[in-house]
Order: structure tokens, then C-alpha cells, then sequence
């Protein structure tokens, strides 16, 4: 018996890194600008690898660089984080029911590695049925996405801070972002709820783009998640 | 070693995962409501489309709406191959190699 369940945590596991591969494709690239930014930005190799570990937040850590650059107080660099990065509250109330019966550590790890690109990857696994017959091993599939990420994460900063100003800008590699944002966004439009919240969220990110530290992009959200709900209230009652 | 950086990042860094265990940590003690479940799944399209769509549109500060727009005509591109495919590493593929022969034509 535990050597079954060792095989299928092994297997959830593996499913979880197959299923978070394509989309290194889009983070490799990401982390080496970030990488190559932040040494361009005066911060040292040694300073620019720890905050890919200890912030480890993509779009943040840019954020991070810019504001260090044009040498912002700290309490604006902190308030503009948790701005850029209270998204990251919604993911965790979608996966907070899921996790309820693990133990702290487990919840610990997937919280540290809540980031856009595990949310999206987990969540279609979390859709489907956990296996009927043993116990709920899906947790395996989040570290495995979690973990992969996390490596590829540091494994390209190291890369970019390495490579540093080698890196042509004509290559244009900061356009992975949004490139890897749409892969993961574009397929999960299904129904007419989801295409409402695309739509308004990206109409008001337009026109709240210019508010101070990037509330914009809270306030699209907010209003792009509204509409989405709003929708599917009413085409229900149709 | 800058320990100044180092107490920076230290604190976005407990403010991020902070946010990120919020309502995991909170569960149990709090129901976690019925609205707030029904706009559950469009969080993730919401919030990452509110990155994207300026990403395309803007340069720098104003709306760049044009056929001169190599991201937005290369980011349309991605959309379209996305929304066909449903596969990851030819959307972001095709969406560079479409931004890189669009600047090669047009200039940046």
C-alpha cells in the first residue's frame, strides 16, 4: 500500500512538471531580463539572485529594480509590491477550500509558490475529479508545477545576471511576459462570463493606466472580476 | 553584500507570501462565501488580461493604436494561435517570431 501511494504522489508529481513545461518556455526568458535588468539596475549579482529566492515574483522583482534604480524609500518599493502582488490574495481564496486538509508545512510551501503561472497550470488538474478510489494526492501536481518553476525561475536569473548586458535588447525578450500571460489566458475563455472579464478588465486597464503606482492594474482586475460574475448572473436568469 | 537590499527584499518578500497564504491560512476559521466563490474563476483572466492589454497598447505613456504596433499586431497574432492551438509553446513561439519579423519590416 505505500508503496502504491508513492508511486502515485511520484505520478502526480510528474503530471504536474509536464504540465508546467510549455510554459517555461515564456519564464526562461523572463528570468534572464529580469536577471540582466536588475545588474543594470545597480543591484550585485549576489542581491539580484536573492530576490528571485526570497520575493520570487516575477512582474514584482521588475518593480523591485526599477524603483531601486531611481533610488525610491523603501516604503514605497514595499507599498508597490503588495499593490502589483495582492492578485495573488484571489488565487489563494480559489485554492484555500482545496488545500483545507493538509498539514501547515504543505501549506506553507504552495502559498510561497502561489504564483501567476502555478495558479493557471493547477487549476485545470483541480478541475478534473481526484482519483475516486485513493486519497487526494493533487497537492503532488501543484509541486510539481510549483518546484519546476521555482528552478527555472533561479536557474535564469543566474543565467541573466551571468549574461548581464551580453543579452542583445533588440531580441526583445521582455515581450515573454505578455506572450506567456496570453497562453495562459486565451484558452481558458470558454463561455460568455469569461469573455465579459477579459474585456473589461482590459478596456480598464487602459483608462486607469495612469494611476499612481500601478493601482490601474488592481482596478482593472477588480472590474474585469465583477463583470465576469455580473454576466453569468444574468445570462442564468435568461 | 547590501544588507539594506537584503532587508528590502526580506520584507516584500514576507509581504508577498503573506498575501499569497491569506485566505489558505484563514480558511477553517472563515467561510469563505458564496459570491466569492461564483467570481472565482475569472480572477486569473481578469488580473493577467489587466497586465497584458497595456503591455500591447501603450508606449510608454500614451495608447499606441496602429498597424505600426509590433507588439499589438504580434500579441493579436498569439491570441489567435492560442485560441486555435491551445498550446503554450507555439503561442509564445510564433508571438516572438511574429514581433521579431514585424520590427525586421516596420522598425521598433
Amino acid at each position: 500500500m505505500t508503496t502504491e501511494i508513492s508511486t502515485l504522489r511520484r505520478r502526480e508529481f510528474l503530471g504536474g512538471v509536464r504540465a508546467v513545461l510549455p510554459i517555461l518556455l515564456g519564464v526562461a526568458p523572463f528570468g534572464m531580463i529580469y536577471g540582466a535588468l536588475a545588474r543594470d539596475a545597480g543591484l550585485g549579482p549576489v542581491e539580484a539572485q536573492a530576490m528571485s529566492s526570497i520575493v520570487f515574483a516575477g512582474s514584482a522583482q521588475f518593480l523591485i529594480a526599477g524603483l531601486i534604480k531611481i533610488n525610491a524609500p523603501a516604503f514605497i518599493i514595499v507599498a508597490s509590491v503588495v499593490v502589483i502582488n495582492l492578485r495573488h490574495a484571489l488565487y489563494s481564496a480559489s485554492m484555500a477550500p482545496r488545500l483545507s486538509g493538509l498539514r501547515w508545512p504543505v501549506k506553507v510551501l504552495i502559498a510561497y509558490l502561489l504564483t501567476d503561472e502555478a495558479y493557471a497550470t493547477v487549476i485545470p488538474r483541480y478541475r478534473e475529479r481526484a482519483d475516486p478510489v485513493g486519497p487526494d494526492l493533487r497537492h503532488w501536481h501543484f509541486l510539481g508545477v510549483g518546484l519546476s518553476l521555482w528552478l527555472c525561475w533561479q536557474a535564469t536569473t543566474a543565467l541573466g545576471v551571468f549574461l548581464g548586458a551580453a543579452i542583445p535588447a533588440a531580441w526583445q525578450l521582455d515581450f515573454t511576459l505578455p506572450l506567456t500571460f496570453i497562453a495562459i489566458v486565451v484558452p481558458g475563455i470558454r463561455n460568455r462570463p469569461a469573455l465579459a472579464a477579459a474585456v473589461v478588465a482590459g478596456v480598464v486597464s487602459i483608462l486607469a493606466f495612469g494611476l499612481e503606482f500601478k493601482l490601474g492594474l488592481i482596478v482593472a482586475a477588480i472590474a474585469g472580476i465583477v463583470a465576469g460574475g455580473l454576466a453569468e448572473r444574468v445570462l442564468a436568469r435568461e | 553584500m547590501d544588507l539594506n537590499q537584503l532587508l528590502l527584499f526580506a520584507l516584500a518578500g514576507l509581504a508577498t507570501f503573506l498575501i499569497r497564504l491569506s485566505f489558505i491560512a484563514l480558511l477553517g476559521r472563515m467561510a469563505v462565501p458564496v459570491w466569492v466563490r461564483r467570481i472565482l474563476p475569472y480572477v486569473p483572466t481578469a488580473a493577467l488580461t489587466a497586465i497584458i492589454v497595456p503591455e500591447l497598447l501603450m508606449r510608454g505613456d500614451v495608447v499606441f493604436l496602429s498597424l505600426s504596433n509590433t507588439r499589438l499586431i504580434a500579441g493579436l497574432l498569439a491570441c489567435g494561435v492560442a485560441w486555435r492551438t491551445k498550446n503554450a509553446f507555439l503561442t509564445i513561439g510564433a508571438g516572438m517570431v511574429a514581433l521579431w519579423v514585424l520590427t525586421a519590416v516596420v522598425g521598433t
